[in-house]
């Protein structure tokens, strides 16, 4: 240990925050400058503590599903009614869709008609939120042989969550669809009319951008838009909903305040990514 | 005669005996950064980092002032910083500035009740958020939306006494410790 003199070991003391503080400038200006080097620092400190997090993980989810299972215990006598209720118009449902379903084999038949590959996917498991004030995200562990790219889209059991923004060598980062930055293009599928779902970090993002004269209607069913080239068409998003003040919000069909395992899926788009993130030699020939 | 000593002469510092006063200064550094680490494990609340990180560098600056030195809230900040999304550098700012103010009043705050403590925390927990919002919205160059500020804020004041009582305790313990 280096020894220095008593009055000089004070006054490094006493320097020793102004001179933080104009560090903290001094970051703030290359988080600004470089943010490659950012993402890269974060993914570094999310892959060295993704070991520390999938052991919490245990018990916090033990004490989370014991908790929802008390929830359902209380709830049952409603949650069976309502069952009851959605088991009926599910049947009828079912009569529709099968029909649906052998007229539209005898369509494509005729149309020879050659049917989308089934996509690739694999699950990771939610460990950390990686989100904050004014940011919405989550982290995944990502084996090591699972390929987990950018631009790849995130689903859980129920519709669209939001896509893959940063990779690291055990873990992603999935920016949620109501991040403020989130911007999804989709297609409302009644009228086949296209907006803009933008989030603000609420539950419920917002719809922009729809074209003149096809205003989305209350409980329109929302898809994503092949627009651009980031997401493949018809992935279900969500609902439309009107607020009281009268702006039109998507009620999403993930839950993504109790997010456990998303699905990843890699339709080999890379639309909007920045361009340094494609040219990158991504691992996806080992397949 | 002569009077039988009393105790015992000070053993020279040995090896144990300096890795024990380094991880006894260490100790509050190490917490905050536990916290912040099981903050991060979502329990369907965001922004739990942030709202954990004030207040435990808040209490160690006036209870621990030479156990927190600033490199030690510089080191937190950046950890708070780099796992949330939060613009680089502005839990830094934010952070080392609340520890140089508590820092020229903690003589006054060191011997107030438990509850002006919590008033003056939620004084600059206000103030933190404010900044906050105000540095988020220069650095993304867009206006933030107040809402997050405001649930971010109930959070954290009300985690105060919660964090408080625990870190009082680990804080007694370290005293009769060294006593």
């Amino acid at each position: 240990m280096i020894r220095l003199s008593i009055p000089l070991r004070q006054a490094l003391a006493r320097l020793s925050l102004p001179m933080l503080i104009a560090s903290a400038f001094g970051v703030m200006l290359l988080g600004k400058a470089d943010s490659l080097l950012v993402e890269r620092a974060r993914m570094v400190l999310a892959d060295a503590l993704m070991p520390v997090w999938v052991v919490v993980q245990e018990p916090v989810g033990a004490v989370n599903n014991a908790v929802r299972e008390a929830q359902t215990l209380w709830n049952i006598r409603d949650e069976n009614a309502r069952l009851r209720e959605e088991n009926d118009r599910l049947h009828r449902w079912q009569a529709t869709a099968l029909a649906l379903e052998s007229e539209n084999a005898l369509l494509r038949r005729q149309l020879a008609w050659v049917p989308d590959p089934a996509p690739n996917f694999f699950t990771a498991r939610v460990v950390a939120d990686g989100g904050g004030t004014y940011a919405r995200a989550v982290l995944l562990a990502t084996a090591f042989q699972v390929p987990a790219r950018k631009g790849q889209v995130a689903l859980d059991e129920r519709g669209f969550v939001g896509r893959v923004t940063e990779v690291g060598s055990r873990s992603a980062r999935v920016l949620l669809a109501t991040d403020i930055n989130s911007r999804i293009p989709i297609t409302l599928e009644n009228s086949r009319a296209r907006a803009i779902m933008v989030g603000n970090n609420a539950a419920r993002p917002r719809l922009q951008h729809w074209p003149e004269g096809q205003i989305p209607r209350e409980g329109d069913r929302v898809v994503t838009s092949a627009e651009a080239g980031a997401f493949p068409s018809g992935l279900p998003v969500g609902v439309v909903r009107w607020t009281e003040s009268g702006a039109p919000e998507v009620e999403l069909f993930a839950r993504l305040d109790r997010l456990d395992v998303v699905r990843l899926f890699d339709f080999g788009l890379t639309g909007i990514l920045p361009p340094e993130s494609v040219a990158r030699p991504e691992p996806r020939g080992r397949r | 005669m002569k009077p039988p000593i009393r105790g015992r002469t000070e053993p020279p510092a040995g090896l144990l005996r300096r890795i024990d006063a380094m991880l006894r200064s260490a100790f509050p550094t190490l917490v905050t950064l536990g916290l912040i680490v099981l903050a991060a494990v979502p329990v369907g609340a965001p922004g739990l980092i942030m709202a954990v990180c004030l207040p435990t560098v808040f209490f160690w600056t006036i209870f621990r002032p030479n156990t927190m030195p600033p490199p030690a809230v510089f080191c937190i900040g950046l950890t708070q910083d780099l796992l949330t999304l939060a613009p680089l550098g502005s839990g830094v700012l934010l952070l080392l500035l609340t520890h140089g103010i508590i820092m020229r009043f903690r003589g006054l705050l060191v011997r107030q009740s438990f509850w002006l403590v919590w008033l003056v925390y939620a004084a600059v927990a206000v103030g933190g958020a404010a900044m906050n919002w105000a540095l988020t919205g220069l650095l993304s160059w867009q206006l933030p939306p107040t809402t997050p500020a405001m649930h971010q804020l109930g959070i954290s004041v009300g985690l105060y006494p919660m964090l408080a009582w625990v870190l009082t305790r680990a804080h007694r313990a370290m005293q009769n410790a060294e006593a």
